[in-house]
């Protein structure tokens, strides 16, 4: 019988102090340094993990469709075939064909070359506008959310104001303002008017994370108020803010199109809007000359699909049940359960002899 | 030597609507340098009120709390060193740990703002704290708090309290959160740390077992009053005050449990 146990307090591998919890973690001088999973933070897994809430399907499929109208504003001049003014009375109202892949206009211009100058306005402004914004709502918003008393009162009384303020008529008027408004001051007007939304939503998360204990911790720990706000609070509203950038990146692009479109921001550079209005003006919803308002609308769509899949990934990264609900769900099927059942199936009861 | 003493300490609430809500009512009592007491009493008694005046969250109403023989300086040079002196453990080591921020920037923190060490000796002094809490520095100092359990985040959060080398520890139901096969472990770090560091404690709990088991005098406090104050075993095993009573029979007793379903002393309690 004694063959069989070991004495483990002979054994100097496992032997410990008496005293010693078992849980308690010896370390002696001789100890070899433990090897290390995790290695230092360097600047490089920071910015991976500050990008973490991108690095999802969804996320990355809205980053490579936005990457791409990007890159194309970037690269107009050279991917165009033609000017987009260019008038060319010999090919009106073309279709598609190999000289013009995406048709002609009335007077001849080029479609494609079109849009794709187009795509720098929209791509500039809707930036540009967000990151006005986002800053707006950044400063409003924290501020209101960490001060208290009549400061607070008084930023989030601001932020209301903005909330209801109508939005399209300011901006019509402030175009009207100008002969021909830059693309700077119209994003500008709508980076001014579309930055509340966003401040109520960091104002409201920063209240509740100011009264978080490790926020409590920070400042016994005698912290200074912008480190308490830059480098404790910021990363975790991370996703919040990015979440409120790409939301008003959308608005600010469907801001530009819709009023260029009606055509209240005459601006001579083009943009997709501005190509609608000149083929709602002439008629091509009515000719059925599709190869003309198709190509411009099909790219609003597609760059407000992409904006809305990499907001889907952000909420997922920041609400993970949103997350396996899609493999849950999946895996429902697999089994042969209808997803939209409000309660789990039951099995119908097998009948059993009672006891008296 | 005394070193945390509370002065006829009131602290009134004024309530919307309902007038007055005194939170504390003239609490008066020392605490020595390398001793612990034990604050017990229910959800209400004021217990949490005492922790937020320590950490100035609130001030009192009249009153006065001094550390050292000093009041609490409001600003300044003398609020920084009171606050080096005073450190809190808190209750939730799920929430008190900044979920961004890696195990070896929670204990920097507090070393460079208090310039306890230089900073070429700051790594060295972030592994002798884990150390010190039994924690293997080579595992978890670059880890994240959510990469660690509820006992090991516990831990952290005390090697932060005590990275300022503070003179007094404010543990507000420092296990009441933790799984309770690892409590224990936990109270008797902290029993040892301030054994060996003549570290003050101020052990806020309900829980009248650990209270007992930690400190060596315990204030029981209802409705804002200090109701009884004694040695820790006085106090528990032979309660005077009416609500200390009533506290002691609302606490399980294993013993009297195993008695009655044993059969041997059946009902009585």
């Amino acid at each position: 019988m004694d063959t069989t146990v070991t004495d483990r307090t002979n054994d100097p591998a496992t032997a410990r102090p008496a005293g010693v919890p078992a849980t308690a973690t010896i370390r002696t001088a001789e100890d070899p340094p433990a090897k290390t999973t995790h290695d230092r933070p360097t600047f490089r897994s920071k910015l991976g993990s500050a990008f973490a809430m991108f690095r999802n399907g969804k996320s990355i499929a809205g980053l490579s469709i936005l990457g791409f109208f990007v890159l194309v504003a970037i690269f107009a001049d050279v991917l165009a075939p033609y000017s987009p003014t260019a008038v060319d009375h010999t090919a009106r109202f073309q279709p598609p064909s190999a000289e013009h892949w995406l048709g002609t206009t009335h007077i001849g211009e080029d479609v494609l070359s079109q849009v794709i100058h187009g795509t720098r306005g929209v791509i500039v402004v809707g930036f540009l506008a967000a990151i006005i914004a986002t800053l707006i709502a950044i400063v409003v918003g924290v501020m209101s959310g960490y001060l208290r008393g009549w400061r607070s009162e008084s930023l989030s009384a601001l932020t209301n104001v903005f909330l209801v303020i109508p939005g399209l008529p300011l901006i019509i008027i402030v175009a009207s303002m100008f002969e021909d408004p830059p693309l700077a001051v119209v994003a500008a007007v709508l980076g001014l008017i579309g930055w509340a939304w966003g401040a109520r939503v960091l104002r409201a998360q920063t209240m509740s994370l100011r009264n978080r204990d490790f926020i409590q911790a920070a400042r016994a720990n005698g912290e200074p108020l912008r480190r308490i706000i830059t480098v404790e609070m910021l990363p975790n509203l991370m996703a919040l803010i990015a979440a409120s950038f790409v939301g008003t990146v959308t608005a600010a692009i469907l801001a530009l199109t819709t009023l260029s479109y009606i055509g209240v921001i005459p601006v001579t550079t083009y943009n997709w809007g501005t190509i609608l209005n000149w083929a709602g003006a002439q008629g091509a919803f009515r000719q059925n000359q599709w190869w003309w308002y198709l190509p411009p609308g099909l790219c609003i769509a597609a760059i407000g699909v992409a904006l809305s899949l990499i907001n889907f990934g952000i909420d997922e990264y920041v609400n993970p049940r949103l997350r396996s609900a899609g493999e849950r769900a999946r895996a429902m099927k697999k089994k042969g359960l209808n997803v939209n059942d409000t309660v789990t199936a039951v099995r119908p009861a097998t009948r059993t002899e009672e006891n008296p | 030597m005394t070193l945390l003493e509370f002065d006829a300490v009131t602290k009134v609430y004024a309530v919307r609507g309902a007038g007055h809500i005194t939170a504390l009512d003239d609490v008066s009592f020392t605490l020595r340098s390398g001793q612990t007491i034990g604050l017990v009493g229910q959800s209400g008694s004021g217990k949490s009120t005492i922790a937020k005046i320590l950490t100035q969250l609130e001030t009192p109403t009249s009153g006065e709390v001094r550390l050292d023989g000093r009041a609490i300086p409001r600003r300044g040079a003398g609020l920084r060193a009171y606050r080096q002196q005073l450190r809190m453990v808190f209750q939730d080591p799920f929430a008190s740990l900044n979920p961004y921020h890696s195990i070896r920037y929670h204990l920097q923190r507090p070393l460079r703002l208090d310039r306890i060490v230089p900073k070429s000796e700051e790594d060295a002094e972030v592994r002798r704290l884990l150390e010190r809490v039994r924690l293997d520095p080579g595992v978890v100092i670059d880890r994240r708090p959510h990469e660690l359990s509820g006992g090991q985040r516990q831990r952290v959060a005390i090697a932060r309290a005590l990275a300022s080398r503070p003179k007094l520890l404010v543990a507000d139901e420092p296990v009441s959160m933790l799984d309770v096969s690892i409590r224990l472990g936990v109270l008797n770090l902290l029993a040892d740390l301030q054994r060996e560091e003549g570290l003050g404690v101020l052990y806020i709990t309900h829980d009248l077992a650990t209270a007992r088991h930690f400190s060596d005098e315990i204030l029981v406090l209802n409705q804002g009053r200090v109701v009884e104050r004694g040695p820790a075993d006085d106090v528990i095993l032979n309660p005077q005050h009416p609500y200390t009573q009533e506290l002691r029979a609302a606490s399980p007793d294993p013993d009297a449990h195993f008695a009655s379903a044993s059969g041997i002393d059946g009902g009585a309690l």
